[in-house]
C-alpha cells in the first residue's frame, strides 16, 4: 500500500445549542483555515461524510460544496456515513490515482435542530425495528446490560469511564466542559445513566491527506509530523440485535486485526455509549497502559457525523505534535457497535 | 490508474412503477444474486460491498447500509454507502472500482437502488424546511427554464425533444428489464400528451420507478476465473460544482466538460464520436440528449440537436446513445446511474442480448445530478487496457 | 428563532415485505409466531430472507416457535419518549422464543411504574415471557400486533413524524430581516466583486466569506422559465410560471413565480417587478413577495441576459 499521512486536522468549538450558524457557515471558516495551514486551494480529490436527517431535508451536503470553493470544478464524492468513512474512500482513491496526491475530507452535523435519539432510530430495521419506535438510547442500554451481565462489569465502571472522559475534556479546549458525574445520576435508558450517553452536539471536522513530495512540503509550513496511516479497515456486523452476541464487538476485533492494530500507545475510540469503551478495549486487545481518549471522546462532545473524523484526527494531532508515535482512531456506525472502522497512525 | 479492474457480473430487477412483490432487502438481492449468478459466485466470495442510493427520504430508511449489511452477505465484511445526489449510481461504481484498482479487494459487490413506490418522489426530492427561498415543482420545474435556454441557444426546432423520447422508447422495446415499454410509439403519440413544465411534455420526461441494479467488479486475477467475458474499466472521473453562482452556465455545465475530458484522458480518448461505439448517457428529459452531446464533447456547441435529428445516435447510428432505453424508460432514481455503467458494461461484453450494438468495444457510462452539478462517468473496454 | 419543522411523508411509507417477512406477519396477524430455518438449520427469528451470517437465502421451511420465549437481555427505560410504544415505564428486550435460534427485539410490559422508576428486581435475562397480542380485527400484519411481550395494555400508536427546531443561519436571517421590511439584501464577493441574493455569507465559486451588504431593487428581467401544468399549493393556478429573475443589481438570477399575464405571453427578456402582499401581512418569509408581475418596459435582448443562465 501507498503510505499515505494526515497532514493536517481541525475542529470547530463544538457545542451543544444551536448557535444560529447554517452547516455551510460552519464548516466554511474551518476549510478555509485549513487551506491557509497546508498552504494549498485546490486538493486532488475531496469526500465528505454528512447525514441529510439531521436537518430533515434531503441534500444537506449540496449546500455543504459551497464551503469548499468547488470551482474550477473538483473531484468530488460523498458518503451517507460519518467523515470517517469519507477519509477511507480519500485514503483507497490515492492508492492508485497518480493525479490525487492531497485530500481534503470533512463531515459535519447539527443535531441540536430535532431529537437524535428518535433520529438515529430511522437507520434501523425498517419491518422489525424501526416500527417498534425503539431509539438509539435504549439499544445502546441493551447493549450495555448484555455486557455487563456477560462480563461482571459494574455499573460503576460505566461511570469511571464516563468520569475519565470528562476529566480530559475539560482540559480539551473544542470539547463541551463537563462536571464530574455522579455514581447515583438518575438513569436515562437503565443502565445508562445520563453520563453514560455521549452529549451530542453541533460541529464539524476537516482533515487533509498527502502522499509521496507533498507530505514533507506540507510538513515543512506547517511545522507538524506528518502522521502515516499504517493500517486502516472497517467492518460490519449483522445488523439486527437478535442475531448476535451483543456482548462483543466482532467487526471491531477483525477491522483492529486487519489496520494492525497493535503497540499503540493512545486510541482514540467513538465511544457513544461509556459500556462501548469496555466493548472496544476487549475487542481491539487494549491493555492498561493504552491511553484511551485523552481528547475526552465522544462522551466530552459528539459532534454526530464528524464524531468518527474527529477521533483519527485527535488521534492524528498527537503525533502531529510529537506527543507519540503510534497511536489508533475508531469510528463506528449503525446501532450496537454494527460497523467499526480503524486506523492505526504513526510518527 | 491503478490494477486492471473487470466487470464480471452485472444484474438487474425488472423496472416498474411499484415493486410490491418484495422488499428492499428482496429487491437488492434480486439484482446481487443475478450479478453473482453471472460472475458464478457467491456470497462467500464477496471481500466488499458498496451501495449507493439517492436520499434516504425515499424509503424513509436513514443511512440503511446499517439495515443491509447482512442482508447482502456483508457480516464481518466492509460495507460502505455512496450518496452524491442524482448521479450516485454512478459515483457508487467508481468508487467500489476504486477498491479493486487500488488493490484493496479482489472481488466487489456494487448495487445501487431505489423505490420510490415507498414515498412519493417529489416529496422526497424537495421537501425542504422552512426558510426556502425558491419555488421549484419536482425536478421538471427545475430543469424545464434550463432547456428552454437550450433551445433559445441553439436554435434548435421544437421536434427534436419528441424524437429522442421516441428512439429510446422504442430502444426500450429491445429490453426485457424496461419499465416503460409503449408498443408503436411514435411522434403523434408523444406529441399529444400535454405539456408538465413547458417545454417538457408528458412523454419526453422519465418515469419513477422502483428497482435495483448491480454489479460485481473483480481484479484481474479474479476475473481470469469469470465464466462470462468481462468488461474492462479503462477510466472513471467524477466532477462537482456548486449550485447558484454569478456566472455559472446551467445549459452546458463546466463539471461535465471537465469529467468528460478527464475520463477521455485516461482512455486515450481524443473523439468520443468516432472512438465510442455506445453510450448511456443520463438523460432524464428528452432534451438532455443534445444538450449531453455537446457538454460531452461528440460535437460542437450548438450542434447536439443536429445529430438527434439526423439519427446520429440511434441504435443504427454511428453513435447509438441510451440503446437500452435509457432513463427516459426506467428511473429508479438512485440506481439510474449505476445502470448506465452496468448498461455500457454489457454492451463491451457483447451480452446486451436485442439491444446490443454489433462490434461495441469501447463505451461511455455516464451520471448526473443535483441541479446538473455532480457528474460521475466511466468508459468501459472489451480488452484490458 | 428557531422554525419548526416536520419531516413527515404523508400518510406514510408503504412498504412491501416481500414472501419471508410477509408470512411471518401474517402468521403474527393469526396469533402465531412463525421463524424460518436457515441452510445452517438454525431457526432464524423472526424470519429475514437470508441467513443473517453469510447473506445465504433460507430454505422454505417454516417453524412455529413459541409463544413462549426467554428474555435473553433487555434495556429499562425509565423515561420513554413520545415515539416510544408505552407512556409508563417499560423494557426493550431480546426475547427468543422457544424453538428459535435468534432473539426478536420487543417491548417488555412488566406492569405500572412511576415515571423515572428504577429497573424492577425481577426483570433479568431468562424472564419467562409470552406476546400479548392485540385483538385479531386490530391486528393490521406489523410487528406490533404484539402490543408487548407480557400483559397490561395501554397502547400508543408510534408516530412516524420527526420535528426538528431550525435556524436559517446567519446570512439567511439577514436576507429574511430584509424582506420583513420589503427590502431584498444581497452580498458583494471581495474576489469576483458579484452580488449574490439571497446571500449566503460565502461565495460558492470562490469559497470566501462574504460580508458586504447590497440592497437590490425589487424590480429585475426574467431570464428564462417554465410553464407549470402540475398545480402547487404554493401557486396561484394552473398552468402558472416558475422563473429565473435577474434582479437590477444582482448578478445571480433568483427563482420566483411570475404572474399578473396569460403563462403563454411570458419571454424571455420580460421586465418585471415584485407584488409585495399588504405590509400587514409580512413576516420574516420570501413569501412576502406574492409573485412578480410584468412592468411597462422593453424586454431585455436575449444576448444581455445569456450569460446568466
Amino acid at each position: 500500500m501507498k503510505d499515505i499521512a494526515i497532514v493536517a486536522f481541525a475542529q470547530t468549538r463544538h457545542s451543544a445549542e444551536d448557535t444560529g450558524l447554517a452547516e455551510t457557515e460552519m464548516l466554511l471558516p474551518l476549510i478555509s483555515g485549513v487551506k491557509e495551514q497546508v498552504g494549498i486551494s485546490r486538493f486532488g480529490f475531496t469526500c465528505s461524510g454528512s447525514n441529510d436527517y439531521l436537518q430533515g431535508a434531503p441534500f444537506s451536503f449540496v449546500s455543504a460544496l459551497d464551503a469548499v470553493g468547488a470551482w474550477p470544478p473538483i473531484s468530488e464524492s460523498h458518503v451517507e456515513m460519518d467523515g470517517a468513512w469519507a477519509l477511507y474512500e480519500a485514503w483507497v482513491k490515492m492508492q492508485y490515482s497518480d493525479e490525487v496526491d492531497t485530500a481534503l475530507v470533512y463531515g459535519f452535523g447539527k443535531p441540536s435542530q430535532g431529537s437524535l435519539r428518535e433520529i438515529m432510530s430511522r437507520g434501523y430495521d425498517p419491518y422489525y425495528l424501526a416500527p417498534l419506535g425503539v431509539d438509539s438510547v435504549s439499544m445502546a442500554a441493551l447493549q450495555a446490560r448484555a455486557y455487563l451481565t456477560r462480563s461482571g462489569a459494574k455499573e460503576g465502571d460505566l461511570t469511571a469511564v464516563a468520569a475519565r472522559s470528562r476529566a480530559a475534556g475539560r482540559n480539551n479546549p473544542y470539547a463541551l466542559h463537563l462536571d464530574e458525574p455522579s455514581p447515583d445520576a438518575p438513569y436515562d435508558v437503565a443502565p445508562l445513566r445520563a453520563h453514560d450517553v455521549a452529549p451530542e452536539a453541533d460541529g464539524a471536522a476537516v482533515v487533509v491527506l498527502a502522499t509521496g513530495d507533498r507530505v514533507a512540503e506540507i510538513s515543512a509550513r506547517t511545522g507538524l509530523k506528518p502522521a502515516w496511516i499504517r493500517g486502516i479497515d472497517h467492518r460490519a456486523d449483522p445488523h439486527s440485535p437478535g442475531v448476535r452476541d451483543l456482548s462483543v464487538s466482532p467487526s471491531a476485533r477483525l477491522a483492529g486485526a486487519k489496520a494492525g492494530a497493535t503497540g499503540v500507545e493512545v486510541a482514540e475510540l467513538h465511544v457513544q455509549f461509556s459500556h462501548e469503551e469496555l466493548i472496544l478495549r476487549e475487542a481491539l486487545d487494549l491493555g492498561d497502559d493504552v491511553l484511551v481518549n485523552p481528547s475526552g471522546g465522544p462522551l466530552s462532545a459528539n459532534p454526530v457525523m464528524a464524531a468518527g473524523l474527529v477521533r483519527i484526527g485527535e488521534a492524528a494531532a498527537r503525533i502531529h505534535r510529537g506527543e507519540n508515535r503510534r497511536t489508533l482512531g475508531h469510528a463506528t456506525s449503525g446501532p450496537c457497535l454494527q460497523q467499526n472502522l480503524v486506523a492505526v497512525l504513526e510518527g | 490508474m491503478g490494477n486492471p479492474c473487470a466487470i464480471i457480473g452485472i444484474g438487474q430487477t425488472r423496472y416498474q412503477t411499484k415493486r410490491l412483490d418484495v422488499s428492499i432487502a428482496g429487491l437488492l438481492r434480486e439484482a446481487a444474486v443475478r450479478a453473482l449468478e453471472d460472475a458464478d459466485l457467491t456470497w462467500d466470495d464477496i471481500d466488499c460491498v458498496v451501495i449507493g442510493k439517492a436520499p434516504d427520504m425515499f424509503e424513509g430508511v436513514m443511512m440503511p447500509e446499517a439495515y443491509l449489511a447482512d442482508a447482502l452477505g456483508a457480516a464481518g465484511k466492509p460495507v460502505m454507502r455512496v450518496h452524491t445526489a442524482g448521479s450516485v449510481g454512478g459515483s457508487t461504481a467508481i468508487v467500489a472500482a476504486s477498491m479493486i484498482q487500488s488493490g484493496v479487494h479482489q472481488r466487489v459487490l456494487t448495487i445501487a437502488w431505489e423505490k420510490q413506490s415507498e414515498s412519493n418522489a417529489t416529496w422526497a426530492l424537495t421537501v425542504g424546511g422552512p426558510h426556502s427561498t425558491s419555488l421549484v415543482v419536482g425536478a421538471g420545474g427545475y430543469f424545464a427554464p434550463h432547456i428552454r435556454a437550450y433551445i433559445r441557444r441553439s436554435g434548435a426546432p421544437d421536434h427534436v425533444g419528441t424524437l429522442v423520447a421516441v428512439k429510446d422508447r422504442e430502444n426500450a422495446l429491445r429490453n426485457p428489464y424496461a419499465h416503460l415499454r409503449i408498443p408503436g410509439i411514435s411522434r403523434e403519440m408523444v406529441e399529444s400528451t400535454p405539456m408538465l413544465w413547458e417545454p417538457i411534455r408528458y412523454l419526453e420526461t422519465c418515469p419513477s420507478s422502483d428497482g435495483a441494479c448491480a454489479m460485481v467488479l473483480a481484479s484481474e486475477d479474479a476475473a481470469r476465473r469469470a465464466p462470462n467475458k468481462p468488461a474492462w474499466v479503462h477510466g472513471t472521473a467524477m466532477r462537482s460544482e456548486p449550485i447558484f453562482f454569478a456566472g455559472r452556465d446551467t445549459v452546458n455545465p463546466q463539471g461535465g466538460k471537465d469529467c468528460a475530458a478527464d475520463v477521455y484522458r485516461q482512455a486515450g480518448i481524443t473523439d468520443p464520436r468516432s472512438e465510442l461505439d455506445v453510450a448511456e448517457v443520463y438523460v432524464p428529459f428528452s432534451w438532455y440528449e443534445p444538450m449531453w452531446l455537446e457538454n460531452l464533447g461528440f460535437c460542437g456547441e450548438g450542434e447536439g440537436w443536429k445529430l438527434t435529428e439526423a439519427g446520429a445516435t440511434a441504435l443504427d447510428g454511428d453513435i447509438p446513445w441510451n440503446a437500452s432505453g435509457g432513463v427516459l424508460s426506467s428511473n429508479p432514481i438512485g440506481a439510474s446511474g449505476m445502470i448506465r455503467f452496468a448498461e455500457a458494461a454489457l454492451q463491451v461484453r457483447g451480452m446486451a442480448g436485442e439491444h446490443q450494438v454489433e462490434g461495441a468495444r469501447r463505451a461511455l457510462g455516464h451520471a448526473y445530478g443535483g441541479g446538473a452539478q455532480f457528474f460521475a462517468m466511466w468508459i468501459v473496454g472489451s480488452e484490458k487496457p | 428563532m428557531p422554525t419548526n419543522h416536520a419531516l413527515e411523508f404523508p400518510g406514510g411509507y408503504t412498504r412491501s415485505v416481500g414472501p419471508v417477512i410477509g408470512r411471518f406477519l401474517s402468521e403474527l396477524r393469526d396469533g402465531r409466531l412463525v421463524g424460518v430455518r436457515a441452510g445452517s438449520g438454525r431457526v432464524i427469528f423472526p424470519p429475514l430472507e437470508y441467513d443473517p451470517d453469510n447473506g445465504h437465502a433460507v430454505t422454505d421451511e417454516y417453524v412455529e416457535v413459541g409463544p413462549s420465549g426467554t428474555v435473553e437481555s433487555f434495556a429499562w427505560v425509565g423515561e420513554p419518549l413520545p415515539s416510544h410504544p408505552l407512556d409508563r415505564p417499560f423494557a426493550w428486550a431480546l426475547v427468543r422464543p422457544d424453538g428459535a435460534d435468534t432473539a426478536i427485539l420487543h417491548v417488555l410490559d412488566v406492569g405500572e411504574y412511576e415515571r423515572g422508576a428504577a429497573p424492577p428486581k425481577r426483570l433479568k435475562p431468562g424472564l419467562r415471557v409470552r406476546p400479548r397480542y392485540r385483538a385479531a380485527a386490530e391486528r393490521r400484519g406489523d410487528i406490533s400486533d404484539i402490543e408487548a411481550f407480557q400483559p397490561e395494555v395501554t397502547m400508543i400508536t408510534a408516530p412516524s413524524r420527526l420535528e426538528y427546531d431550525l435556524k436559517p443561519g446567519r446570512a439567511l436571517d439577514r436576507f429574511l430581516e430584509g424582506v420583513s421590511e420589503g427590502r431584498i439584501l444581497g452580498h458583494r464577493c471581495p474576489v469576483c466583486r458579484k452580488v449574490m441574493v439571497p446571500m449566503k455569507g460565502l461565495c460558492p465559486k470562490d469559497g470566501v466569506p462574504t460580508t458586504e451588504e447590497v440592497e437590490v431593487a425589487d424590480t429585475g428581467t426574467v431570464t428564462t422559465f417554465a410553464v407549470n401544468n402540475l398545480p402547487d399549493p404554493r401557486a396561484p393556478q394552473v398552468p402558472f410560471v416558475s422563473a429565473y429573475v435577474l434582479l437590477d443589481g444582482a448578478d445571480v438570477a433568483m427563482v420566483a413565480l411570475v404572474s399578473g399575464l396569460p403563462a403563454d405571453q411570458v419571454r424571455m427578456g420580460m421586465r418585471v417587478r415584485a407584488l409585495w402582499k399588504p405590509r400587514e401581512e409580512w413576516g420574516r418569509t420570501i413569501t412576502n413577495i406574492r409573485w412578480f408581475e410584468p412592468i411597462d418596459e422593453p424586454d431585455v435582448p436575449f444576448d444581455r441576459i445569456a450569460e446568466y443562465m
